[in-house]
């Protein structure tokens, strides 16, 4: 048996539409089977992923915290992949932002109005697309893989993020616990609804940085130019698109968000800089972005079901105590599927048995 | 052991995986296959190393379910690309994401258990020579094997028939194919070596270089070995000099803080990764270096037609 791909003439608006489906099918069956060879039932595991966080309010507010920094970081890494750049660093950038967001609450605690908290946003985004912007400078520059510098540069920003917490930030009164001082009222991103939960203002922005980059990206000139660069640089150039324009504009868009994410994660869900800032939000992004077939709107969508596993992980180590490491072999099982559900877009799939072809070739 | 001995022989552990793992990625690229899982395939090689050297009391076994699962893992990866010629770089990029969960929930129960670290050589006389006996004849046997394996994969890409078509393979596919190579094929073929390669890398850092397993103990190292490739431009015996100037970074960087000078540890800790910037930029900069020894068909997707 031999799997063989015959290119469709055109690429199947079906499949396009399905395809992130029967991924998320096809993991939801291997994730059954791994939960039983865990000694676990499926189906109450799977219900304790997929159904119980989703039954309280306060649990719906929790996964708007979660959802807003994964929509947030990868409606930018969408722009980024469509135009060929590989920003794999999100994480790092997500780091920056919340560094030099937290600058001014930590530097100057004694600064209180209500400007505050604005300029953290615009410093938490200048640091993640300033941290963005390096990449994109060696890439431009020195023809320097983006795929390598970006991911080295998360290392990078943890370890000087850990020694900002542990070092000269450190909360005096933290009991020798790493970290700032928990931030002042105006610096703290507030709830939506306080009353019902914790949900702060960081989901209305993903939305809002969804619907522009959607609107950007299928309606403007920017949007077209973007797409024909990464698909075709020769083209782009015969149109007069800079690519090295676009190199520094995929970047430093996509740094920016990842910035925002990181200042609203410390400023709202959090509130204080610590050492453990990031669940591993910027790359569990890049599986979003995909799983959102690089579209903002099913960005959203793929958004709030990567969230939902990260709260059913820790809903189902609490209730039948699956561990919470199976959530990022989850997640990383749902990429693969979705890439390998990708070809049926562009090809159609047969199987043939490997004998026959060689015989009716010659005939 | 003097003081210079004990460094270098560190140097040479440190350098050990970033090598082996490096040179399989080396014979991947050369196939024009750009296999960016190499950390996904080192972590699943450490934690499978260390709980096989664990539950059957040998390290030898422990390296051998390294490899062997390094292979199984790359196949995954081969499947999508190869077979259903998805995006290389975002699989790539999956099979490091799910190693890393996977391997991470394989090894929950290993975590604070003491490892068994596989002993070094030790040939009667030769071993305790004054200075060159620890070097040359006392080291772990891996380190043997990696110094092999980087003269094996230089005599096999540029001295054998088998090692043209490969290349030939990894630059110019089409043509390949047209001449009746089995380009597919011979790229599963690579992609395994590959993953046995970074199974192995990942083995030596769970038994040999610090024998437990720790969540995510390959920090970056399957990166490092993807930048050593590009700065190697592809060439094995240059990925082996790669190799030991980053062994000679970390070490560097590990004694330094032991001295305790007054520069943050944090800092002296992402020098590596600081290191791998600063070089891929210097080697990235001599476009002509570059150009000429890329594999021309890195990560262009093939299908035959037919």
């Amino acid at each position: 048996m031999r799997i063989e791909l015959s290119k469709r003439p055109q690429h199947s608006t079906l499949f396009s539409v399905l395809s992130p489906f029967i991924a998320l099918a096809l993991t939801l069956v291997a994730g059954a089977i791994m939960f039983s060879l865990l000694g676990k039932n499926p189906g109450e595991a799977l219900y304790f992923y997929f159904i119980d966080p989703l039954r309280e309010v306060w649990s719906l507010h929790e996964l708007a915290v979660k959802a807003a920094p994964l929509i947030l970081i990868a409606v930018g890494l969408s722009i980024c992949y469509l135009s060929n750049n590989w920003n794999i660093g999100a994480e790092g950038q997500f780091i920056a932002g919340a560094v030099l967001g937290s600058f001014i609450p930590v530097v100057f605690p004694g600064f209180q109005n209500w400007t505050v908290l604005p300029l953290m946003l615009i410093m938490g985004m200048a640091g993640g697309a300033a941290y963005a912007a390096v990449p994109a400078y060696l890439k431009v520059r020195f023809n320097t893989n983006e795929i390598l510098t970006s991911l080295m540069l998360v290392y990078v920003a943890q370890l000087f993020n850990d020694w900002l917490v542990r070092g000269i930030w450190r909360n005096p009164e933290g009991m020798s616990f790493p970290g700032t001082a928990p931030f002042h009222e105006y610096a703290v991103l507030p709830a939506i609804w306080p009353d019902a939960g914790r949900a702060h203002w960081g989901i209305v922005f993903a939305l809002v940085a969804a619907v522009v980059a959607w609107f950007m990206l299928s309606k403007t000139l920017r949007g077209f130019e973007v797409k024909v660069l990464g698909q075709s640089p020769r083209a782009g150039r015969f149109a007069g698109f800079s690519s090295s324009r676009m190199v520094f504009f995929a970047f430093i868009v996509s740094g920016a968000l990842a910035g925002l994410a990181g200042i609203c994660e410390v400023s709202g869900a959090v509130g204080h800089l610590n050492e453990k800032l990031s669940i591993g939000y910027g790359f569990t992004a890049i599986i979003v972005a995909f799983l959102g077939r690089l579209n903002p709107l099913g960005i959203v969508a793929a958004g709030i079901i990567l969230a939902l596993t990260y709260l059913g992980g820790e809903a189902a180590q609490i209730s039948i105590g699956v561990s919470d490491k199976v959530v990022r072999a989850f997640q990383g099982m749902l990429l693969f599927f979705v890439l390998a559900c990708d070809t049926l877009i562009h090809y159609r799939i047969r199987l043939v048995s490997a004998l026959p072809r060689s015989k009716t070739a010659e005939a | 052991m003097g003081v210079i001995e004990a460094i270098l022989l560190t140097i040479a552990t440190a350098a050990t995986p970033l090598l082996i793992a490096a040179i399989g990625e080396l014979v991947v690229e050369r196939s024009g296959v750009l296999n960016l899982g190499v950390e996904g395939m080192m972590i699943m090689g450490a934690v499978t190393g260390f709980g096989v050297a664990l539950l059957t009391g040998s390290p030898w076994l422990g390296m051998l379910g390294g490899i062997v699962v390094g292979a199984l893992f790359s196949l995954l990866f081969g499947f999508l690309t190869l077979t259903l010629v998805t995006n290389q770089v975002a699989t790539g990029l999956a099979l490091t994401l799910l190693g890393l969960g996977l391997s991470g929930m394989l090894g929950e129960s290993f975590v604070g258990q003491p490892g068994i670290r596989l002993p070094n050589l030790h040939i009667p006389v030769l071993s305790d020579l004054p200075f060159v006996g620890g070097l040359i004849f006392g080291q772990d046997p891996i380190f043997y094997v990696s110094i092999a394996l980087t003269a094996g994969v230089a005599w096999f890409l540029f001295y054998t028939h088998a090692g043209l078509t490969l290349r030939s393979v990894g630059d110019n596919h089409a043509s390949a194919h047209a001449l009746g190579i089995n380009v597919i094929g011979i790229r599963y073929l690579a992609v395994m070596f590959g993953g046995a390669c970074a199974g192995l890398a990942g083995a030596y850092l769970s038994v040999v270089y610090t024998p437990q397993w720790v969540e995510n103990m390959t920090a970056g190292r399957g990166w490092i070995a993807l930048a050593l490739v590009v700065f190697a431009s592809w060439r094995p015996w240059r990925v082996l000099a790669g190799a030991y100037l980053f062994g000679a970074v970390t070490i560097g960087q590990l004694h330094a803080q032991a001295l305790g000078l007054g520069i943050p540890s944090q800092l002296l800790s992402s020098l590596p990764y600081l290191a791998t910037v600063v070089v891929l930029v210097l080697i990235s900069q001599n476009k002509r270096l570059t150009m000429v020894n890329t594999p021309a068909s890195l990560g262009r997707p093939f299908v035959p037609d037919r």
